[in-house]
């Protein structure tokens, strides 16, 4: 008897530590991330990373002003959002609200689809179709621009926004619904007018996570953007190229020499882009505790 | 405007909307179905990259993709699911459980490209693994291990409680009970996650970009400590770098199909299953 409850307290012991790994992860992510990003400030100031409006890496001596790429993700992310949340939004209420089952069971799996294909795919469909039709279109000089982004971050961002918003409608009460209904309104007037209110606190933490989403995406944004690190005008700056931080990270960690202010430079990129996701994720978390939602694709 | 003709408006919109998105994913699977069909061969899957790049198959691409997705499944796979049995059976409302549970959410939200720069700072550099093929599957796998958990949870929570008690109440033991009857229950779902989970895995390119991944490698990798060439790191590559990227044009769709096949046909399997099990279980 005292073997076996030993041994099931073993059992439970190593489980624990196997779900306390993510919690090492994180801190370990934290500690490795901060850490070489810190080296940066032994030669450069701190100041001139936060508010240096240029990012010239060549010149001497070099110049890491996070600003430009800054700029640079939040307008792509902008235009992303602004793309993504009345699409994802109306598409989720058609899925939960006026499509019949079969329809929505044959809608879903393209939501699905939208949520499988790897970035790299999404980034080189827009340098092939999209990058040459906004050139086209706007007659500018390259195709390469921040709305380009925003285009394919706002595809990539759906399935997330599309399945939380979903999760947050079907949450309003049935009799809410139909307490308006019986009121003589329309269906149009009881979505618009209750459904959507009722639902909105979960529709903000889609629109919280899309934007985690948008910011955090790399491969795409590398691909289309253009990656010229300018602080971009508003809103003519949409048709110009720009660079994220995830851009510069992956276009310029491959040509650094480790351990050179560079690379630390690149690691302060780095940890400036994990510490806005993660104030992000703890934002969406919290909505979606309270509203007892789902985790979404 | 009457509130009749509002609501055809709007439901118009709506309408108009979900077929946009639709339309979109159509195109974009067309597109690369289309430009890739002509490339495609046996030969192309399975012969080696020639001329510098410019003719010749992926077979090392596809190679290394294969072995990234082994390698670190075999790692996110055990870990996710007992972090998940852990949560699900074990885990009381409490700080530490909380504090797991935000991990797991902050993992699932941070960018690929930051768990890149982890997996450079940890594997390739401290522990000196260099640029190779364990130290991009130990990164791949740090960055599913949340989808891997999620979903593994998920599938757990669907087995009703009475099961558990029944067992318990013939004085089952507690793992006994979560070995042979909870996790049997839970494993098309568990399944489903980590299916899942491999399509994500298999088409990441910004985590393995700086901890291993090769421009170009037209040989197989000799061990785990080799560099190694990938399907997603190949396109882009062929896409945005090299001297002329037009002239590679077929190639890279060739690359983009057969990347964009492997993740389709993962994710049908995945609803397959998913579907079968569901209405096993409204039986």
């Amino acid at each position: 008897m005292f073997h076996r409850r030993l041994k099931e307290k073993g059992i439970e012991i190593s489980l624990f530590l196997a779900a306390a790994t993510t919690v090492v992860v994180l801190l370990f992510i934290c500690i490795f991330l901060f850490r070489d990003g810190y080296l940066l400030f032994e030669t450069s100031s701190f100041t001139g990373f936060i508010t240096g409006s240029s990012w010239y890496t060549a010149s001497t001596p070099p110049r890491f002003g996070i600003l430009p790429l800054l700029f640079g993700s939040f307008l792509v992310t902008a235009g992303a959002i602004a793309i993504a949340v009345p699409l994802g939004v109306a598409a989720a209420i058609y899925i939960s609200e006026l499509a019949s089952p079969k329809i929505a069971d044959l809608l879903k799996p393209f939501i699905e689809i939208l949520a499988g294909i790897p970035s790299v795919v999404y980034g080189f469909f827009g340098l092939v179709v999209l990058v040459p039709l906004v050139k086209d279109i706007f007659n500018i000089p390259t195709g390469q621009t921040a709305l380009t982004g925003s285009i394919m971050l706002a595809m990539m961002a759906l399935p997330t926004i599309i399945s939380i918003s979903e999760d947050s409608i079907n949450a309003v009460p049935q009799a809410l619904k139909e307490g308006s209904l019986a009121l003589g309104s329309t269906q149009w007037q009881t979505i618009y007018k209750v459904t959507l209110p009722a639902a909105l606190s979960g529709i903000s933490a889609a629109v919280i996570l899309g934007v985690g989403r948008a910011i955090g995406e790399t491969m795409t944004v590398l691909m289309v953007t253009g990656n010229m690190a300018i602080i971009p005008g508003f809103p003519e700056g949409f048709l110009d190229p720009v660079r994220t931080m995830t851009a510069t990270i992956a276009l310029e960690m491959g040509e650094v020499p480790k351990g050179s202010p560079h690379f630390h430079a690149l690691f302060a990129v780095g940890s400036v882009l994990f510490i806005t996701t993660f104030i992000i994720n703890m934002v969406a978390d919290k909505i979606k505790r309270k509203y007892k939602l789902k985790e979404g694709l | 405007m009457d509130s009749r003709t509002t609501e055809k408006l709007a439901f118009g919109f709506l309408r108009a909307c979900i077929w946009i998105v639709v339309a979109f994913v159509a195109i974009l699977i067309l597109y690369i179905v289309i430009q890739g069909y002509s490339i495609m061969s046996w030969e192309f899957l399975t012969e080696m990259p020639t001329n510098r790049m410019t003719e010749g198959g992926i077979y090392p691409a596809l190679m290394g993709t294969a072995y990234l997705v082994g390698i670190s499944m075999a790692v996110a796979i055990p870990l996710g699911v007992l972090s998940a049995i852990y949560l699900n059976e074990y885990a009381k409302e409490s700080r530490s459980t909380w504090i797991i549970e935000m991990a797991i959410n902050n993992l699932a939200g941070t960018p690929s490209v930051v768990f890149g720069l982890f997996g450079l700072a940890l594997f390739v550099k401290y522990l000196a693994f260099n640029p190779s093929i364990i130290s991009a599957s130990l990164t791949l796998s740090l960055l599913i291990l949340p989808v891997v958990i999620r979903t593994s949870k998920e599938a757990l929570i669907t087995v009703p409680q009475a099961h558990r008690e029944a067992s318990l109440a013939l004085g089952v033991t507690k793992w006994k009970t979560i070995s042979s009857i909870v996790l049997p229950e839970a494993l098309p779902g568990i399944v489903t996650g980590i299916i899942l989970s491999i399509g994500r895995v298999a088409g990441e390119t910004a985590p393995i970009m700086f901890t291993g991944a090769a421009f170009f490698l037209p040989r197989l990798p000799d061990s785990v400590f080799s560099q190694f060439m990938a399907l997603p790191y190949h396109l882009f590559i062929m896409a945005t770098s090299g001297l002329n990227p037009m002239e590679t044009r077929p190639i890279q769709y060739g690359t983009a199909l057969v990347l964009l096949i492997l993740v389709l046909l993962i994710n049908s399997i995945a609803i397959v299953i998913r579907k079968h099990y569901r209405k096993k279980l409204h039986r």
